[in-house]
């Protein structure tokens, strides 16, 4: 196993399929009546998140805490850092501490690459810039192997905010790793430039990919990341890529709707296609623990073999 | 990756490969088929006397290859009084007080009969009886999945060299060895034969454990 998990695109076949396949055995443990247990006892996880999150941050606090970890939790605001602290200077201070994994998120992409050099304990990314955010594809392949059954050949339609979606690039890479054919849907200002080297086909029309697909996963535009204007209007956008109740009857029977959260209803997804039952956003968050618990384990499990 | 050892059987020596090796392991076949047949017999009907008739046993196995025994010795109650005896699997690995010396394990499967545990007799089946430490991180993973009545331990084989106090109250085989030898089970439904084998191996007591 590797010693960070930096990019999806650094799992091997072997590595990934050890990570569902412990997944789906820590599975179990949230349906017990004690919900723990004592693999990483004493040992220390640190969140440490520069940006925003409610999803990620609880769900890996939860996997560390199910495996008896003590946890750290880290927020950018109210810290040194809004003093003006830098990024290394703050790893030296966790570095002192002890930790034994870094879990962050910061909005520099290869912030966790850099951290990574120097602490001694795993870096875990959990979401940097526009890079990659890999435990989100191993959950989302976790959750298409659930209800599909199998990841081998699957069609899955990407769409959305290709451009500044973190999560786009590490299921590109993971599903690609997995044997899944994944295609990108995006109106062409919302996609990377180098998008032609990524393993994966390309289209501009939503409609037409539809029928063909075992899994739709919608993206959202992320606002917050533009600092242009990319498309006319927001109901332009969402008339030509947002998933609604014509587009979703569109779907083979068996095809299931994704999407990583936080949705925005009535712009990429209507409020009756998310609480429909092909949606699996809940399922999402729910096996978001598992996996990550699958990986905590699988960082930390033997810190003595290094 | 490629350090990962298979889940479970760590008592019984290095069970790298075992599964797909047709040919016996090399050693002294202390135990053939109809041996472990009549052994497993024999604890069944242990079993049977000191529960009362097992109406309220749960064979847990532990894995690898203490699962096809619990569940043979299952059927065997089942033969004997007529009604089925559940049985099950318990992984023991996120239990164990050695994981942070290994590379990480891949997980064994976890499969409680739904009724659970609670006010039962459990008995814990595993193949070989070494120095009791999976015996006790068993005992561990038992008490966060419920409550049992009283918790009992079989074993196909015990070897002795116990570094804990732990005993097992069903033997299939006292086997009295060294600890620079091997015990190792085979059996049909994980190796495809019936067999205990004795052998020599220097690191074995390392990698045993």
């Amino acid at each position: 196993m590797i010693r960070h998990l930096i990019s999806a695109g650094d799992l091997s076949r072997d590595d990934a399929l050890l990570i569902l396949d412990t997944a789906e055995e820590l599975d179990q443990v949230s349906d017990r009546s004690i919900r723990k247990l004592p693999t990483l006892r004493g040992r220390t996880v640190v969140n440490l998140f520069y940006e925003d999150s409610t999803r990620t941050r609880i769900s890996f606090e939860a996997a560390a805490k199910r495996l008896s970890a003590d946890v750290i939790n880290f927020s950018a605001k109210g810290s040194s850092v809004a003093k003006g602290e830098s990024l290394k200077d703050t790893a030296l201070t966790l570095e002192a501490m002890g930790a034994d994994a870094v879990v962050i998120r910061h909005g520099a992409s290869g912030a966790p690459h850099r951290l990574a050099g120097w602490v001694r304990g795993s870096v875990v990314n959990a979401g940097d810039g526009t890079h990659e955010h890999p435990t989100q594809a191993l959950l989302d392949a976790f959750t298409m192997r659930r209800r599909l059954g199998r990841l081998e050949g699957l069609r899955v339609t990407i769409v959305g905010d290709v451009l500044h979606s973190r999560v786009a690039r590490s299921n590109v890479l993971l599903l690609r790793t997995l044997g899944a054919e994944v295609t990108l849907v995006a109106p062409p200002t919302l996609l990377p430039v180098a998008v032609s080297g990524w393993p994966c086909e390309v289209s501009y029309d939503f409609d037409a990919e539809l029928p063909k697909a075992d899994v739709v996963m919608m993206l959202r535009v992320q606002a917050e990341r533009m600092n242009a204007a990319y498309f006319p209007t927001v109901r332009e956008y969402s008339r030509r890529y947002g998933l609604d109740t014509r587009r979703m009857a569109l779907l083979p029977e068996h095809a299931i709707v994704m999407h990583p959260g936080p949705m925005i209803r009535g712009v990429e997804i209507a409020a009756d296609v998310a609480d429909s039952p092909r949606s699996t956003i809940v399922e999402q968050v729910a096996n978001g623990v598992s996996i990550r618990m699958a990986v905590l384990y699988l960082l930390l499990g033997s810190e003595g073999t290094r | 990756m490629h350090a990962l050892h298979p889940g479970g059987g760590p008592e019984a020596g290095p069970a790298t490969g075992a599964r797909t090796a047709k040919a016996l392991p090399e050693g002294k076949v202390v135990l053939g088929p109809e041996e472990i047949r009549r052994a497993l017999t024999r604890v069944a009907h242990e079993i049977i006397e000191r529960t009362d008739g097992a109406g309220d046993v749960i064979l847990l196995g532990i894995p690898t290859r203490g699962v096809p025994l619990a569940h043979r010795l299952a059927a065997r109650l089942a033969q004997v009084e007529g009604r089925p005896a559940p049985a099950g699997s318990l992984d023991i690995t996120m239990y164990r007080d050695d994981l942070r010396l290994r590379p990480a394990r891949t997980l064994g499967h976890t499969d409680v009969p739904p009724a659970g545990v609670d006010g039962k007799i459990v008995i814990l089946v595993d193949d070989v009886l070494y120095s009791g430490r999976t015996v006790r991180a068993a005992l561990d993973a038992l008490g966060d999945i419920g409550r049992p009545r009283a918790v009992q331990l079989a074993v196909l084989v015990d070897r002795g060299h116990r570094e804990l106090p732990i005993r097992a109250d069903y033997v299939g085989k006292n086997l009295p060895t060294s600890q620079r030898e091997v015990v190792q089970v085979l059996l049909s439904e994980t190796d495809g034969q019936d067999a205990v084998v004795l052998g020599q191996n220097a690191i074995a007591t390392e990698a045993g454990r």
